[in-house]
Protein backbone atom coordinates (compact mmCIF):
# COMPACT_ATOMS: atom_id res chain seq x y z
CA UNK A 1 0.00 0.00 0.00
CA UNK A 2 1.69 3.38 -0.70
CA UNK A 3 1.70 5.90 1.53
CA UNK A 4 -1.13 7.98 -0.26
CA UNK A 5 -3.59 5.28 -0.09
CA UNK A 6 -2.60 4.88 3.83
CA UNK A 7 -3.49 8.49 4.31
CA UNK A 8 -6.59 7.69 2.47
CA UNK A 9 -7.32 4.78 5.08
CA UNK A 10 -6.30 6.83 8.43
CA UNK A 11 -8.64 9.55 7.36
CA UNK A 12 -11.51 6.98 6.91
CA UNK A 13 -10.78 5.56 10.11
CA UNK A 14 -10.83 9.17 11.60
CA UNK A 15 -14.03 10.22 9.69
CA UNK A 16 -15.54 6.76 11.84
CA UNK A 17 -13.76 8.18 14.85
CA UNK A 18 -14.68 11.63 14.70
CA UNK A 19 -17.58 11.97 12.76
CA UNK A 20 -18.13 15.60 13.39
CA UNK A 21 -15.11 17.10 12.46
CA UNK A 22 -13.78 18.76 9.06
CA UNK A 23 -10.91 16.39 8.16
CA UNK A 24 -10.93 18.17 4.66
CA UNK A 25 -8.14 20.96 6.56
CA UNK A 26 -5.87 18.82 7.71
CA UNK A 27 -2.47 19.30 8.14
CA UNK A 28 -0.07 16.22 7.57
CA UNK A 29 2.49 17.82 10.18
CA UNK A 30 0.56 18.89 12.74
CA UNK A 31 -0.31 17.05 15.67
CA UNK A 32 -4.07 15.14 15.41
CA UNK A 33 -4.87 16.58 18.55
CA UNK A 34 -3.34 20.25 18.09
CA UNK A 35 -6.41 19.95 15.16
CA UNK A 36 -9.05 17.33 16.54
CA UNK A 37 -10.85 16.48 19.42
CA UNK A 38 -8.93 13.35 20.03
CA UNK A 39 -8.09 11.37 23.34
CA UNK A 40 -6.32 8.12 24.20
CA UNK A 41 -9.64 6.45 23.85
CA UNK A 42 -9.78 7.71 20.26
CA UNK A 43 -5.76 6.22 19.70
CA UNK A 44 -6.69 2.99 20.55
CA UNK A 45 -9.54 3.37 18.33
CA UNK A 46 -7.48 3.75 14.94
CA UNK A 47 -5.09 1.33 16.40
CA UNK A 48 -8.22 -0.95 16.63
CA UNK A 49 -9.47 -0.20 13.63
CA UNK A 50 -5.74 -1.21 11.75
CA UNK A 51 -6.25 -4.26 13.85
CA UNK A 52 -9.48 -5.08 12.28
CA UNK A 53 -9.18 -4.42 9.01
CA UNK A 54 -5.83 -4.71 7.35
CA UNK A 55 -4.36 -7.50 11.05
CA UNK A 56 -1.37 -4.44 11.25
CA UNK A 57 -0.46 -4.78 14.80
CA UNK A 58 0.94 -1.25 16.60
CA UNK A 59 2.25 -2.64 19.97
CA UNK A 60 1.71 -0.06 22.82
CA UNK A 61 5.57 1.47 23.28
CA UNK A 62 5.01 2.39 19.40
CA UNK A 63 1.55 4.64 19.94
CA UNK A 64 3.46 7.53 20.06
CA UNK A 65 4.33 7.19 16.43
CA UNK A 66 0.58 8.29 15.62
CA UNK A 67 0.95 11.75 16.80
CA UNK A 68 0.25 13.45 13.34
CA UNK A 69 -0.56 12.11 9.67
CA UNK A 70 2.61 12.21 8.58
CA UNK A 71 4.44 10.00 11.58
CA UNK A 72 1.84 8.35 10.91
CA UNK A 73 1.82 7.20 7.45
CA UNK A 74 5.41 6.78 7.81
CA UNK A 75 5.44 4.58 10.53
CA UNK A 76 2.74 2.03 8.99
CA UNK A 77 4.38 2.18 5.09
CA UNK A 78 6.77 -0.79 6.09
CA UNK A 79 4.29 -2.33 8.11
CA UNK A 80 1.69 -2.19 5.30
CA UNK A 81 3.58 -2.62 2.27
CA UNK A 82 1.39 -5.92 1.66
CA UNK A 83 -1.73 -4.82 2.68
CA UNK A 84 -4.29 -4.22 -0.22
CA UNK B 1 -50.25 11.50 64.68
CA UNK B 2 -47.85 12.24 61.71
CA UNK B 3 -45.04 14.93 62.68
CA UNK B 4 -45.14 17.32 59.43
CA UNK B 5 -41.97 17.60 58.27
CA UNK B 6 -39.59 20.97 57.74
CA UNK B 7 -39.46 22.27 54.49
CA UNK B 8 -35.95 21.40 53.96
CA UNK B 9 -36.67 17.90 54.30
CA UNK B 10 -40.03 17.91 51.86
CA UNK B 11 -38.86 16.88 48.39
CA UNK B 12 -40.61 18.18 45.54
CA UNK B 13 -40.63 17.46 42.14
CA UNK B 14 -39.89 20.83 39.79
CA UNK B 15 -38.80 19.62 36.51
CA UNK B 16 -39.78 16.77 34.21
CA UNK B 17 -37.84 15.26 31.37
CA UNK B 18 -38.95 12.54 29.45
CA UNK B 19 -38.82 10.08 26.23
CA UNK B 20 -41.58 7.42 25.54
CA UNK B 21 -42.44 5.33 22.71
CA UNK B 22 -45.76 7.84 22.70
CA UNK B 23 -44.24 11.16 23.21
CA UNK B 24 -41.21 12.93 23.56
CA UNK B 25 -41.98 15.13 26.55
CA UNK B 26 -44.52 15.48 29.44
CA UNK B 27 -47.42 17.29 27.26
CA UNK B 28 -47.05 15.03 24.28
CA UNK B 29 -47.17 11.91 26.56
CA UNK B 30 -50.06 12.91 28.11
CA UNK B 31 -51.85 13.89 25.24
CA UNK B 32 -50.76 10.26 23.65
CA UNK B 33 -52.16 8.64 27.14
CA UNK B 34 -55.74 10.59 27.28
CA UNK B 35 -56.52 10.06 23.02
CA UNK B 36 -55.57 6.72 23.37
CA UNK B 37 -52.52 6.53 21.21
CA UNK B 38 -50.49 3.35 21.89
CA UNK B 39 -46.26 3.69 21.02
CA UNK B 40 -45.78 0.13 19.97
CA UNK B 41 -44.94 -0.88 16.80
CA UNK B 42 -43.51 -4.08 14.54
CA UNK B 43 -39.91 -4.75 15.62
CA UNK B 44 -37.06 -7.02 14.68
CA UNK B 45 -33.90 -7.69 16.55
CA UNK B 46 -30.59 -9.96 15.68
CA UNK B 47 -31.85 -14.33 16.25
CA UNK B 48 -35.16 -13.63 17.48
CA UNK B 49 -36.55 -12.22 14.18
CA UNK B 50 -39.72 -10.18 14.39
CA UNK B 51 -41.59 -9.08 17.58
CA UNK B 52 -43.38 -6.01 19.00
CA UNK B 53 -41.49 -2.86 21.00
CA UNK B 54 -41.78 0.12 22.33
CA UNK B 55 -39.73 2.37 20.69
CA UNK B 56 -39.32 5.90 21.03
CA UNK B 57 -37.78 8.86 18.26
CA UNK B 58 -36.37 11.25 19.88
CA UNK B 59 -33.63 13.30 18.71
CA UNK B 60 -30.42 11.96 20.20
CA UNK B 61 -28.61 15.02 18.35
CA UNK B 62 -30.67 17.60 20.31
CA UNK B 63 -28.30 17.17 23.32
CA UNK B 64 -25.20 14.90 22.24
CA UNK B 65 -22.45 15.16 18.70
CA UNK B 66 -22.16 12.51 16.58
CA UNK B 67 -19.03 10.99 18.04
CA UNK B 68 -21.01 10.99 21.64
CA UNK B 69 -23.50 8.66 20.06
CA UNK B 70 -20.90 6.41 19.11
CA UNK B 71 -19.16 6.38 21.95
CA UNK B 72 -22.20 5.95 24.37
CA UNK B 73 -24.52 3.98 24.95
CA UNK B 74 -28.65 3.80 23.76
CA UNK B 75 -29.43 4.04 27.71
CA UNK B 76 -27.14 6.96 27.75
CA UNK B 77 -28.25 9.06 25.47
CA UNK B 78 -31.87 8.36 26.67
CA UNK B 79 -30.48 9.81 29.99
CA UNK B 80 -29.08 12.74 28.25
CA UNK B 81 -32.08 13.80 26.18
CA UNK B 82 -34.16 13.44 29.78
CA UNK B 83 -32.25 15.03 32.24
CA UNK B 84 -31.44 18.13 29.80
CA UNK B 85 -35.05 18.31 29.32
CA UNK B 86 -36.11 18.26 32.93
CA UNK B 87 -33.56 20.87 33.56
CA UNK B 88 -34.66 23.11 30.89
CA UNK B 89 -37.97 22.16 32.34
CA UNK B 90 -37.46 23.40 36.04
CA UNK B 91 -36.54 26.91 35.28
CA UNK B 92 -33.58 26.85 36.59
CA UNK B 93 -30.72 28.68 35.93
CA UNK B 94 -28.44 26.13 34.93
CA UNK B 95 -25.61 28.08 33.81
CA UNK B 96 -25.16 29.48 37.67
CA UNK B 97 -25.91 25.88 39.16
CA UNK B 98 -22.84 24.53 41.50
CA UNK B 99 -22.90 21.11 39.77
CA UNK B 100 -20.73 19.69 41.98
CA UNK B 101 -23.77 20.18 44.62
CA UNK B 102 -25.80 18.51 41.77
CA UNK B 103 -26.59 14.53 42.26
CA UNK B 104 -27.37 12.05 39.00
CA UNK B 105 -29.15 8.68 40.61
CA UNK B 106 -30.50 6.74 37.63
CA UNK B 107 -32.66 3.71 38.08
CA UNK B 108 -32.07 0.77 35.67
CA UNK B 109 -33.13 -2.53 35.02
CA UNK B 110 -30.18 -4.01 33.63
CA UNK B 111 -27.37 -2.37 31.89
CA UNK B 112 -24.66 -3.74 29.71
CA UNK B 113 -26.33 -7.01 28.33
CA UNK B 114 -26.46 -4.84 24.79
CA UNK B 115 -23.39 -3.58 24.75
CA UNK B 116 -22.31 -7.61 25.43
CA UNK B 117 -24.29 -8.57 22.98
CA UNK B 118 -23.52 -6.58 20.41
CA UNK B 119 -19.42 -7.07 20.93
CA UNK B 120 -19.70 -10.78 21.16
CA UNK B 121 -21.72 -10.37 17.47
CA UNK B 122 -18.88 -8.70 15.93
CA UNK B 123 -16.71 -11.00 17.93
CA UNK B 124 -17.66 -13.94 15.96
CA UNK B 125 -16.51 -12.37 12.49
CA UNK B 126 -13.05 -12.48 13.99
CA UNK B 127 -13.45 -16.37 15.09
CA UNK B 128 -13.63 -15.08 18.69
CA UNK B 129 -10.17 -13.97 18.98
CA UNK B 130 -10.35 -11.52 21.60
CA UNK B 131 -7.58 -8.99 20.53
CA UNK B 132 -10.46 -7.68 18.86
CA UNK B 133 -12.97 -7.15 21.81
CA UNK B 134 -13.72 -3.22 22.18
CA UNK B 135 -11.70 -1.23 24.94
CA UNK B 136 -14.90 0.86 24.77
CA UNK B 137 -16.44 -2.25 26.39
CA UNK B 138 -16.04 -1.69 29.86
CA UNK B 139 -17.08 2.28 30.15
CA UNK B 140 -20.12 1.01 28.08
CA UNK B 141 -21.14 -1.49 30.65
CA UNK B 142 -20.37 -0.68 33.60
CA UNK B 143 -23.07 -0.21 35.95
CA UNK B 144 -22.74 3.09 36.19
CA UNK B 145 -22.61 3.98 32.71
CA UNK B 146 -26.33 5.86 32.03
CA UNK B 147 -25.77 8.17 35.11
CA UNK B 148 -22.22 8.70 34.63
CA UNK B 149 -23.12 9.90 31.16
CA UNK B 150 -25.26 12.59 32.24
CA UNK B 151 -22.80 13.82 34.61
CA UNK B 152 -19.71 13.89 31.91
CA UNK B 153 -22.35 15.73 29.02
CA UNK B 154 -23.63 18.00 31.71
CA UNK B 155 -20.68 18.70 33.70
CA UNK B 156 -22.29 17.54 36.79
CA UNK B 157 -19.27 16.51 39.30
CA UNK B 158 -21.79 15.61 42.04
CA UNK B 159 -22.37 12.03 43.03
CA UNK B 160 -23.31 9.90 40.03
CA UNK B 161 -24.60 6.22 40.18
CA UNK B 162 -27.56 4.11 38.75
CA UNK B 163 -29.59 2.08 40.95
CA UNK B 164 -30.16 -1.80 39.77
CA UNK B 165 -33.52 -2.44 40.53
CA UNK B 166 -35.17 -4.89 38.27
CA UNK B 167 -38.60 -3.25 37.00
CA UNK B 168 -38.73 -1.10 40.23
CA UNK B 169 -35.63 0.99 39.73
CA UNK B 170 -37.64 3.81 38.10
CA UNK B 171 -39.44 4.50 41.63
CA UNK B 172 -36.10 3.40 43.32
CA UNK B 173 -34.00 6.18 41.52
CA UNK B 174 -36.48 8.96 42.72
CA UNK B 175 -36.40 8.10 46.40
CA UNK B 176 -32.18 7.87 46.46
CA UNK B 177 -32.90 11.13 44.37
CA UNK B 178 -35.05 12.59 47.54
CA UNK B 179 -33.19 10.50 49.86
CA UNK B 180 -29.84 12.42 49.32
CA UNK B 181 -31.51 15.74 48.99
CA UNK B 182 -32.63 14.93 52.45
CA UNK B 183 -29.29 13.69 53.59
CA UNK B 184 -27.47 17.18 52.51
CA UNK B 185 -25.82 15.10 49.76
CA UNK B 186 -26.93 17.59 47.35
CA UNK B 187 -28.72 20.42 46.61
CA UNK B 188 -30.53 19.21 43.50
CA UNK B 189 -31.12 15.61 41.86
CA UNK B 190 -31.41 14.11 38.66
CA UNK B 191 -33.30 11.17 39.41
CA UNK B 192 -35.59 8.96 37.58
CA UNK B 193 -35.00 5.64 35.32
CA UNK B 194 -33.91 4.99 31.79
CA UNK B 195 -34.20 1.53 29.52
CA UNK B 196 -32.52 0.53 26.28
CA UNK B 197 -33.51 -2.84 27.00
CA UNK B 198 -35.24 -3.48 23.04
CA UNK B 199 -31.45 -3.65 21.49
CA UNK B 200 -30.93 -6.73 23.72
CA UNK B 201 -31.96 -9.97 21.98
CA UNK B 202 -31.62 -11.81 25.08
CA UNK B 203 -35.03 -9.78 26.93
CA UNK B 204 -36.95 -10.66 24.50
CA UNK B 205 -35.67 -14.24 24.05
CA UNK B 206 -35.71 -15.10 27.96
CA UNK B 207 -39.54 -13.47 28.29
CA UNK B 208 -40.11 -15.68 25.37
CA UNK B 209 -38.24 -18.97 26.38
CA UNK B 210 -40.51 -18.03 30.04
CA UNK B 211 -44.09 -17.70 28.00
CA UNK B 212 -44.37 -14.18 28.57
CA UNK B 213 -43.41 -12.14 25.49
CA UNK B 214 -46.47 -10.90 24.13
CA UNK B 215 -47.87 -11.43 20.46
CA UNK B 216 -50.62 -9.93 18.45
CA UNK B 217 -50.96 -9.38 14.87
CA UNK B 218 -52.08 -5.48 15.64
CA UNK B 219 -49.16 -4.17 17.53
CA UNK B 220 -50.75 -1.54 19.28
CA UNK B 221 -53.38 -4.22 21.02
CA UNK B 222 -50.53 -6.55 21.91
CA UNK B 223 -49.91 -5.01 25.47
CA UNK B 224 -53.20 -5.58 27.05
CA UNK B 225 -53.19 -5.88 30.90
CA UNK B 226 -56.10 -7.01 32.73
CA UNK B 227 -57.69 -8.61 29.94
CA UNK B 228 -58.53 -11.99 29.86
CA UNK B 229 -56.47 -12.35 26.65
CA UNK B 230 -53.12 -11.18 27.36
CA UNK B 231 -50.00 -13.16 26.46
CA UNK B 232 -47.43 -11.53 27.87
CA UNK B 233 -44.97 -8.59 28.47
CA UNK B 234 -44.47 -5.62 25.28
CA UNK B 235 -40.72 -4.74 25.77
CA UNK B 236 -39.83 -0.83 25.48
CA UNK B 237 -37.33 1.68 25.62
CA UNK B 238 -37.79 4.83 27.68
CA UNK B 239 -36.74 7.44 30.08
CA UNK B 240 -38.04 9.70 32.51
CA UNK B 241 -35.85 11.66 34.75
CA UNK B 242 -36.92 14.81 37.28
CA UNK B 243 -35.52 17.67 38.77
CA UNK B 244 -36.02 17.13 42.62
CA UNK B 245 -35.21 19.67 45.13
CA UNK B 246 -36.14 20.25 48.71
CA UNK B 247 -39.45 22.32 49.07
CA UNK B 248 -37.27 25.77 50.85
CA UNK B 249 -35.49 25.71 47.69
CA UNK B 250 -38.06 25.89 45.37
CA UNK B 251 -40.07 27.87 46.98
CA UNK B 252 -37.32 30.68 47.76
CA UNK B 253 -36.64 30.24 43.71
CA UNK B 254 -40.41 30.36 42.69
CA UNK B 255 -40.18 27.13 41.29
CA UNK B 256 -43.70 25.86 39.20
CA UNK B 257 -43.83 21.97 41.25
CA UNK B 258 -45.40 19.38 39.86
CA UNK B 259 -45.88 17.87 43.10
CA UNK B 260 -44.34 16.14 46.15
CA UNK B 261 -43.45 13.33 47.31
CA UNK B 262 -45.67 12.60 50.04
CA UNK B 263 -44.62 8.72 50.90
CA UNK B 264 -42.52 5.98 48.98
CA UNK B 265 -41.76 2.25 50.78
CA UNK B 266 -39.55 -0.74 49.29
CA UNK B 267 -39.27 -4.05 50.11
CA UNK B 268 -38.71 -7.30 49.30
CA UNK B 269 -41.13 -11.19 48.45
CA UNK B 270 -38.38 -13.23 49.55
CA UNK B 271 -40.45 -15.78 48.07
CA UNK B 272 -39.57 -16.35 44.00
CA UNK B 273 -36.98 -15.32 41.67
CA UNK B 274 -40.16 -14.74 39.42
CA UNK B 275 -43.36 -14.59 40.62
CA UNK B 276 -44.66 -12.10 42.44
CA UNK B 277 -46.34 -11.97 46.22
CA UNK B 278 -49.14 -10.46 46.67
CA UNK B 279 -48.70 -10.41 50.51
CA UNK B 280 -45.61 -8.62 50.23
CA UNK B 281 -46.82 -5.89 47.49
CA UNK B 282 -49.76 -4.94 49.42
CA UNK B 283 -47.34 -4.95 52.83
CA UNK B 284 -45.44 -2.40 50.72
CA UNK B 285 -48.02 -0.06 49.63
CA UNK B 286 -49.80 0.02 53.32
CA UNK B 287 -46.29 1.14 54.57
CA UNK B 288 -45.97 4.32 51.76
CA UNK B 289 -49.58 5.18 52.48
CA UNK B 290 -48.56 5.04 56.39
CA UNK B 291 -45.48 6.79 56.00
CA UNK B 292 -47.46 9.65 54.24
CA UNK B 293 -50.04 9.92 56.91
CA UNK B 294 -52.81 8.84 54.71
CA UNK B 295 -55.21 5.91 54.69
CA UNK B 296 -56.09 4.00 51.90
CA UNK B 297 -59.05 6.01 50.81
CA UNK B 298 -57.62 9.09 50.71
CA UNK B 299 -55.01 7.85 47.64
CA UNK B 300 -56.86 9.19 44.30
CA UNK B 301 -55.17 7.83 41.63
CA UNK B 302 -53.36 3.82 41.85
CA UNK B 303 -51.13 4.04 38.19
CA UNK B 304 -50.32 -0.12 38.76
CA UNK B 305 -47.53 -1.81 38.03
CA UNK B 306 -49.39 -4.65 35.41
CA UNK B 307 -47.14 -5.89 32.65
CA UNK B 308 -49.35 -7.91 30.98
CA UNK B 309 -48.39 -11.40 32.03
CA UNK B 310 -51.26 -14.08 33.34
CA UNK B 311 -49.94 -14.73 36.73
CA UNK B 312 -48.20 -11.13 37.75
CA UNK B 313 -51.34 -8.72 36.90
CA UNK B 314 -53.59 -11.08 38.76
CA UNK B 315 -50.92 -11.04 42.20
CA UNK B 316 -50.73 -7.14 42.11
CA UNK B 317 -54.65 -7.31 42.05
CA UNK B 318 -54.95 -9.52 44.66
CA UNK B 319 -52.26 -6.80 46.90
CA UNK B 320 -54.61 -3.82 45.89
CA UNK B 321 -57.70 -5.47 46.66
CA UNK B 322 -56.16 -5.92 50.35
CA UNK B 323 -55.03 -2.49 50.41
CA UNK B 324 -58.08 -0.78 48.96
CA UNK B 325 -61.05 -2.70 49.38
CA UNK B 326 -62.46 -0.09 51.75
CA UNK B 327 -61.68 2.65 49.16
CA UNK B 328 -64.50 3.82 46.97
CA UNK B 329 -62.70 6.64 45.72
CA UNK B 330 -59.50 5.08 44.30
CA UNK B 331 -59.28 4.65 40.75
CA UNK B 332 -56.98 2.36 38.91
CA UNK B 333 -55.09 2.79 35.81
CA UNK B 334 -51.91 1.48 33.69
CA UNK B 335 -49.64 3.13 30.87
CA UNK B 336 -48.26 -0.09 30.07
CA UNK B 337 -50.98 -0.96 27.73
CA UNK B 338 -49.78 2.49 25.70
CA UNK B 339 -46.27 1.75 25.86
CA UNK B 340 -45.06 -1.50 26.70
CA UNK B 341 -42.87 -2.07 29.60
CA UNK B 342 -40.17 0.49 29.65
CA UNK B 343 -37.94 -1.53 32.25
CA UNK B 344 -36.16 1.01 34.19
CA UNK B 345 -38.33 3.79 33.04
CA UNK B 346 -41.43 2.05 33.95
CA UNK B 347 -41.91 3.60 37.21
CA UNK B 348 -40.95 7.21 36.30
CA UNK B 349 -42.53 7.27 33.10
CA UNK B 350 -46.16 6.02 34.17
CA UNK B 351 -46.01 7.85 37.73
CA UNK B 352 -45.60 11.02 34.83
CA UNK B 353 -47.87 9.99 33.17
CA UNK B 354 -50.17 10.86 35.82
CA UNK B 355 -49.09 13.64 37.31
CA UNK B 356 -51.08 16.21 34.88
CA UNK B 357 -54.48 14.84 36.72
CA UNK B 358 -53.45 17.22 39.47
CA UNK B 359 -54.57 19.89 37.24
CA UNK B 360 -57.09 18.04 34.70
CA UNK B 361 -58.75 15.93 37.35
CA UNK B 362 -58.68 13.22 34.73
CA UNK B 363 -57.63 9.82 35.37
CA UNK B 364 -56.11 8.40 31.74
CA UNK B 365 -57.05 4.96 30.93
CA UNK B 366 -55.98 1.08 30.59
CA UNK B 367 -56.31 0.69 27.01
CA UNK B 368 -57.01 -2.92 25.25
CA UNK B 369 -59.12 -4.44 27.65
CA UNK B 370 -61.67 -5.71 25.36
CA UNK B 371 -62.66 -8.74 28.15
CA UNK B 372 -61.59 -7.86 31.86
CA UNK B 373 -60.20 -10.97 33.50
CA UNK B 374 -62.32 -12.01 36.26
CA UNK B 375 -59.80 -12.05 38.54
CA UNK B 376 -58.51 -8.59 38.41
CA UNK B 377 -61.58 -7.01 38.27
CA UNK B 378 -60.99 -4.20 40.49
CA UNK B 379 -63.21 -1.26 41.39
CA UNK B 380 -62.84 1.66 39.69
CA UNK B 381 -60.34 0.09 37.13
CA UNK B 382 -60.07 2.73 34.32
CA UNK B 383 -60.43 1.29 31.16
CA UNK B 384 -61.30 2.14 27.22
CA UNK B 385 -61.89 5.77 28.16
CA UNK B 386 -60.14 8.28 30.21
CA UNK B 387 -62.16 9.14 33.17
CA UNK B 388 -62.83 12.80 34.65
CA UNK B 389 -62.27 11.77 38.78
CA UNK B 390 -62.59 15.64 40.00
CA UNK B 391 -59.53 17.09 42.31
CA UNK B 392 -56.79 14.90 42.48
CA UNK B 393 -54.72 15.16 45.80
CA UNK B 394 -52.97 12.36 45.84
CA UNK B 395 -51.30 9.60 43.47
CA UNK B 396 -49.56 6.11 43.76
CA UNK B 397 -47.39 4.70 41.61
CA UNK B 398 -46.36 1.12 42.16
CA UNK B 399 -43.40 -0.80 40.36
CA UNK B 400 -41.90 -3.99 40.85
CA UNK B 401 -39.99 -6.39 39.76
CA UNK B 402 -37.84 -10.05 39.69
CA UNK B 403 -36.16 -11.34 42.58
CA UNK B 404 -38.82 -9.71 44.66
CA UNK B 405 -38.11 -6.12 44.61
CA UNK B 406 -41.77 -3.74 45.47
CA UNK B 407 -41.82 -0.46 45.94
CA UNK B 408 -44.81 2.57 45.77
CA UNK B 409 -44.65 5.87 45.62
CA UNK B 410 -46.98 8.50 46.84
CA UNK B 411 -47.25 11.85 45.06
CA UNK B 412 -49.18 14.71 46.56
CA UNK B 413 -51.20 18.33 44.65
CA UNK B 414 -49.60 21.20 46.55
Amino acid sequence: MTAEKIREVIIDILSDIAPDEELGDLKDEVPFRDQLELDSMDFLDIVMELRKRYRVQVPEEDYGELTSMQSTVTYLEPKMQECQ
Amino acid sequence: MISIPSDDQRIVITGIGLTAPNGNNYGEFRESLLAGRSGVTPYEIRYVGKTLAGICDFDELSYQKRKDLRRGTRAGSVGIYAANEAVVDSGIDWENTDRSRVGVYIGVTEHGNVETENEVFELKGFDYDTQFWSHHHNPRTVANNPAGEISLNMGITGPHYSIGAACAAGNAGLIQGAQMLRLGDCDLALAGGVSESVRTFGIFASFKSQGALAEHEDATRASRPFDVDRNGIVVAEGGCIFVLERFSDAKARGAEIYGELAGYAMNSDASDFVLPNPDRQAECVRLAIARAGLTADQIDIVSTHATGTSSGDVQECAALRQVFSESERTCFNNAKSFIGHAMGAAGALELTGNLPAFKDGVCHATINVDKLDPDCALNNLVYGDAREVGNVRYILNNSFGMLGINSAVIIRKL
